[in-house]
């Protein structure tokens, strides 16, 4: 999980933060309200994960609960990977 | 279409005037390649560049009247100006040429500035009074034709495009206004009256403004946008859709009187099929029509330019457009647009001018506007969609609607629902003035996150921008609330300007826009809002008055907006050898507006992955469209000025 915080954290900020601080962003901060990450950066999310973590996203799992922070986008992989 | 461009004086005049207005008017000769004329006296100067479309012989500016007294330059077209001559001529005025121009200025004459409420038109235009040692300027009410003016040193200068101030003002400061880079990358374009450039203003459309020795008084409106709370009374949807044919079909007839040929742009939409027809069926003009095929099928409509083709026959032309055509042509559009832009959209369009002048065509007449005087855009959909959600938020079936948003996106923001309705069911009310607008404008307003610190600090909130339109739209439901300010904002600083008459200018091409006909305008804003969308059919009523001329799928086709790739542009075939100067460290670091690091990292993240989000698109057009303004505008301006220009005409 540790490890996955860190991928998901530099993923962050390597596509929608660039140079920006890194206390800029807490594992619980929501990207849609801070307008980290709009609409449609959501789906560049979900291609990432599919990509790095070799999990499928179904469309009924595309929701602020499993991707909208850092620690909800690792549980969801957790979760993904155990079943 | 011509460029004009002049000075007075307000206490001090410009050495060797005439050179000034050459060396402002030659920055011009895209907008008036047939020629210059001038006027000066003590107080004033006046520069005018030519295309001839009517009286191609006699209509040279600047043009007086019967005692030499008033004085006038003038860009743009009255339509209605045989209605107004023939008037003019029955209450004793003498004319000495047949143009348009003639006419405002005896209208001028006769009724001051009450005169501009009988001009159907798109103008900007000046005329100096020599008795009276005074300068009026206007223009039209939907800013069709641009209109900038500064004070510097004592003296008041006006023109067509911002260059012309730059070429021809000694020592008149060239710098980026925060402010409004601010606005451009929160609304899409400026909000009001500054320009990008510190100390330059915009007349604003529908307004007109006057100078003498005491200085400016106004700008002064003289029109206002007309949407209005729906009317009470008994007129069907019927009702409005026969008024609204009846004023098309004049506003077209209007729009094709001229001296050449006029054409058409096609863009396979409904909007400029509609005109189309209504000039195959009401006029005899011989059609001749335009468009952009793009190479990347997503973005292409072809097809359906085609069925309008088969269907009306019309004598048509391609212009293709590549993504390497769209990234090789950027910097000279940037050139004309004198603003940055978040989007490639206005570079087809140059390409597409183009393609209308090397055809021998001056004139088009395009679909513009009927998306905000009848309701076509997605953000009122939207806005009815999250209007409906809001009024009853336990509804589990009311956010599925959010699903019928942007499905020609390919990446959609509303693939998920339950995504979509976070994204979209904020916290305002539908009573917030800007309701509509607000979750655009809160992802656009991120692309300011390359802003450097010292530059964002200088950016105010657009709260106080916001705050100078609230009066307008205090009783307006939140449909016609964003019609207002799609009108204001958008059309008139960016699709009018930067994509419309920038772009059909840099080739010699005028545009003309029956939908922005103010009659049309004024019709549109009596329509109630049911009519308009009717539940989630937009420009419902416009189908109903204009069906049984087109195609029954040009007229269910969904909606498609025009659109061009952005990143994709620049990084989908071949990166243009431009970027590593426009975007390097040293010149960013120079102009001083974005931070060298995170924009490294944007293009590093572009090469990775050419198809992006909306934030990431708009940031990366901004950025470079933004550089190339302070290289070609400010670091290195350049216009090379003959030693003395040969004109047509010398009136002083």
């Amino acid at each position: 999980m540790e490890e996955n915080i860190a991928t998901i954290r530099a993923f962050i900020f390597e596509s929608f933060l660039f140079d920006a601080n890194d206390d800029l962003l807490q594992n619980d901060t929501s990207f849609l309200d801070e307008g980290i990450i709009d609409s449609t950066g959501v789906l560049e999310l979900v291609d990432w994960l599919e990509e790095r973590f070799g999990i499928s996203v179904e469309d009924d799992e595309l929701v602020p609960e499993n991707l909208d922070s850092v620690n909800a986008l690792a549980a969801f992989i957790d979760r993904k990977k155990s079943n | 279409m011509c460029g004009i461009a002049g000075y007075f004086n307000l206490g001090n005049r410009p050495d060797d005037g005439r050179r000034v207005l050459e060396r402002m008017i030659y920055p011009l000769a895209h907008r008036g390649p047939d020629g210059f004329g001038f006027f000066q006296d003590e107080i004033a100067g006046l520069a005018h560049a030519r295309l001839s479309i009517i009286d191609l012989a006699g209509g040279w500016q600047p043009i007086t009247n019967e005692d030499r007294t008033l004085w006038i330059i003038f860009n743009g077209e009255i339509f209605n100006y045989p209605e107004l001559r023939a008037e003019l001529l029955q209450r004793g005025h003498v004319f000495t040429t047949e143009s348009d121009t003639e006419v405002i200025l005896h209208l001028f004459e006769e009724k001051g500035t009450d005169c501009l409420a009988e001009l159907n038109g798109q103008f900007a235009l000046a005329i100096y009074d020599a008795r009276r040692r005074s300068l009026f300027l206007a223009r039209d009410r939907m800013g069709i034709r641009p209109l900038f003016y500064t004070v510097h040193a004592g003296v008041f200068y006006f023109t067509s495009e911002v260059k012309a101030l730059f070429s021809g003002v000694a020592g008149l400061p060239r710098q980026i206004e925060p402010r409004v880079l601010g606005e451009i990358f929160t609304f899409w374009s400026g909000a009001g009256e500054q320009s990008i450039f510190t100390g330059v203003k915009q007349l604003l459309p529908g307004h007109w403004l006057a100078v003498d020795s005491a200085g400016l008084k106004g700008p002064q409106s003289f029109w206002s946008l007309p949407f209005c709370p729906d009317e009470p009374g008994k007129r069907t949807e019927q009702d409005y859709a026969e008024e609204l044919r009846a004023l098309l079909i004049d506003a077209v007839r209007l729009r094709l009187r001229a001296d050449v040929p006029v054409g058409a742009y096609l863009s396979g939409g409904l909007d400029s099929s509609a005109i189309t027809a209504l000039v195959r069926h009401y006029t005899s003009n011989p059609l001749k029509s335009f468009s952009v095929a793009f190479a990347d099928s997503v973005y292409d409509e072809t097809a359906e330019q085609q069925a309008m083709v088969d269907h009306l026959t019309t004598d048509h032309h391609r212009v293709s457009c590549s993504y390497g055509d769209i990234a090789a042509a950027f910097p000279q559009v940037i050139w004309h647009t004198e603003t940055p832009i978040l989007r490639t959209a206005p570079t087809p369009l140059f390409l597409l001018s183009g393609l209308v002048r090397r055809n021998d065509y001056k004139v088009v007449l395009t679909g513009e506007g009927s998306d905000e005087i009848l309701g076509g855009y997605d953000i009122f959909k939207e806005a009815k969609i999250r209007a409906f959600i809001k009024a009853c938020p336990d509804s589990r079936l009311r956010p599925l609607l959010l699903k019928r948003l942007y499905p020609y996106l390919a990446l959609s923001p509303t693939r998920s629902a339950q995504y979509a309705r976070s994204f979209f069911d904020t916290d305002e009310v539908p009573d917030e003035l800007f309701y509509a607008h607000r979750p655009r404008w809160k992802t656009t307003a991120g692309t300011q996150v390359f802003f450097t610190d010292e530059f964002a600090a200088q950016v105010v909130t657009p709260e106080s921008t916001l705050a100078d339109m609230a009066a307008e739209l205090q009783g307006l439901d939140f449909f016609n609330r964003a019609q207002f300010v799609e009108c204001r904002m958008l059309l008139a600083n960016y699709l009018l300007s930067s994509q419309g008459d920038r772009m059909a200018m840099a080739h010699s091409v005028e545009g003309r826009y029956p939908f922005l006909d103010h009659r049309v305008v004024e019709c549109a804003g009596r329509i109630p809002t049911r009519y308009k969308m009717k539940v989630l059919d937009e420009k419902h009523i416009l189908k109903m008055a204009v069906r049984d001329l087109l195609p029954e799928a040009i007229v269910r086709r969904k909606k498609q907006p025009y659109m061009a790739p952005d990143i994709l542009s620049f990084f989908g075939e071949r990166e243009p050898d431009y970027l590593s100067y426009y975007l390097s460290e040293p010149l960013l670091r120079e102009a001083g507006m974005f931070r060298p690091q995170a924009v490294a990292k944007l293009v590093e993240k572009c090469r990775k992955r050419s198809r992006q989000g909306f934030k990431e698109n708009m940031a990366f057009v901004g950025i470079l469209s933004s550089q190339i303004v302070y290289d070609k505008m400010i670091k290195n301006f350049r216009v090379d000025i003959p030693d003395r220009l040969e004109s047509v005409k010398v009136v002083s």
